[in-house]
């Protein structure tokens, strides 16, 4: 069988298995590429670094376990960049999955590498609720009428971190990571644009470019996926070197991410090769 | 994330199950496939019952009967304004009755209502209004030093020239000939350089959940490894 009838017949998974082969060597025998951050993930870190110490920075987690190797590194870097800076951080979730995915980062980032912060103090978990966008324009008016517990029943009025919260417009800044809908978008939508509060996006790469037009206007600025989480990781690890190790999740995945965007690129190019080459064979 | 070996076990096996249809649809997948359904809409009803149903409503209505296990509710006394949502909630779920189903159209049209007019002026302001405003940026840039910032400019000159084009692409009022048809032809142009990169950044998407799927894998061998 010649070679162009043998391309266009292709077994698709010959395709797959190449993809896994081009994710899979990177992934142990691993090798950095050097990252170099963007203005609009710059502009992220730049407003942590802005916040003045016990500022309460809202994570609300919007997202579930399928997302997570994208985005459970944006959440990472940024509780340790909210830890390391003295902020207090509150999280919550319109995706129910979402609570559990806060509970994780808590426990893996400041139980184990701040064990001195105090839950209720520094950082607390409302947890989920029902609502979405409307659970938004309710809490833009009134945080308690929503939340009356945290995610373990203890009661809003009991948190200390919690005393002067009232409204979503006492957080100094709302750091959502989305994985699509409810997510960033209406969090600009509800809170963002008519509470005139500063949020920045950490977003699934499929979801990145529907939220770039709200960059620099109403958003503060964005992670997009796996790409957007290495930036932010190297301007971590840059402005506070003790993350060297840790901080290294995404950084380290970017070179299996480049090689199977590369063997993608070589099959697109066989795929055009095979399409103008039949063409021609049909024109003569 | 830290798995125990029995929670890296059941991960790499069920990675496996899905990952097996690539090759062709089995049992496995299938069994993999329901097992995450079930599993995914039990979550989300404990999650809705216990963390919006119970502490939003139920607490409300009937603090007494609830306190021995939501600490909130205690010496809190009824709020009998919450049996409105609550008649409303129950109005949703007459769909399941064969006679009457039309009794849930009433809460369903409080839904819609709400939602529609909630989003229409959201979407008004956010996707239109400050889009718009967002739009209106000058097409000559100057630093600070007085100087051209040639690299701004040009992007600003991008972003007008992208959406202008755009705009005059779907404009069907006017047949897209000669200035139209040059100017629509710049806008579809746009359209496939925005395609591409959602493309792109999709790819890196679904590249990036292989590769959680895949970390998972390693950490399983490793974990088998060591067993030996």
């Amino acid at each position: 069988m010649p070679l162009l009838e043998r391309l266009q017949t292709l077994d698709r998974r010959i395709i797959f298995l190449f993809i896994g082969l081009s994710v899979l060597v990177p992934l142990l025998f691993p090798i950095t590429f050097p990252e170099h951050p963007s203005p609009i993930v710059t502009a992220i870190y730049d407003g942590i670094e802005s916040l003045p110490e016990r500022s309460i920075v809202l994570m609300p987690f919007d997202y579930d376990p399928s997302t997570a190797p994208e985005l459970d590194p944006m959440a990472t870097s940024l509780m340790r960049h909210c830890m390391t800076r003295n902020l207090r951080v509150c999280t919550m979730a319109l995706w129910p999955e979402g609570q559990g995915m806060a509970n994780n980062i808590m426990s893996i980032v400041v139980e184990r590498e701040f064990p001195d912060k105090v839950y209720g103090e520094d950082y607390v978990n409302l947890g989920y609720k029902a609502g979405a966008q409307g659970l938004i324009n309710t809490l833009l008016l009134s945080m308690r009428s929503m939340y009356t517990t945290d995610a373990a029943g203890t009661p809003v009025d009991e948190i200390p971190l919690m005393k002067n919260i009232h409204t979503l417009r006492d957080f100094a800044f709302i750091m959502n990571l989305s994985a699509g809908r409810p997510g960033t978008k209406e969090w600009i939508q509800f809170a963002g644009d008519p509470g005139d509060i500063p949020i920045a996006s950490g977003s699934t790469a499929v979801q990145a470019p529907l939220m770039y037009p709200y960059y620099p206007s109403q958003m503060v600025g964005m992670m997009g996926g796996l790409k957007g989480a290495a930036e932010y990781e190297a301007l971590l690890v840059k402005g506070y070197p003790q993350f060297k190790n840790s901080s290294a999740v995404a950084t380290g995945l970017m070179a299996p991410q480049a090689f199977a965007h590369l063997v993608i690129m070589v099959f697109i190019i066989i795929g055009n090769i095979i399409f103008f080459v039949e063409r021609r064979q049909k024109d003569r | 994330m830290n798995l125990s070996p029995l929670e890296l076990t059941i991960n790499g096996i069920l990675t496996l199950m899905i990952l097996s249809f690539l090759y062709k649809d089995n049992p496995f997948y299938k069994f993999a496939e329901h097992l995450f359904v079930g599993v995914s809409a039990a979550y989300w009803m404990v999650q809705g019952v216990w963390q919006t149903l119970m502490p939003n409503l139920i607490a409300r209505i009937f603090p007494g009967a609830v306190s021995s296990f939501l600490p909130d509710a205690v010496g809190k006394s009824p709020d009998y304004y919450f049996l409105i949502p609550a008649a409303f909630g129950l109005l949703l779920l007459t769909r399941l009755l064969p006679k009457g189903n039309w009794l849930s159209r009433w809460a369903l049209a409080f839904v819609v209502g709400y939602a529609a007019g909630t989003n229409f002026v959201r979407y008004l302001q956010s996707d239109f209004v400050a889009q718009i405003r967002s739009t209106m940026v000058p097409l000559v840039v100057l630093k600070d030093s007085g100087g051209l910032d040639l690299g701004q400019s040009f992007s600003h000159l991008v972003l007008i020239v992208g959406v202008l084009s755009g705009l005059v692409y779907f404009f069907f009022s006017k047949e897209h000939k000669g200035t139209t048809g040059r100017i629509s032809r710049v806008g579809i142009w746009i359209l496939m350089v925005t395609f591409g990169a959602s493309f792109g950044y999709t790819v890196m998407a679904r590249i990036s959940l292989l590769l959680g799927r895949m970390q998972s894998l390693r950490d399983w061998v490793e974990h088998l490894i060591g067993l030996f």
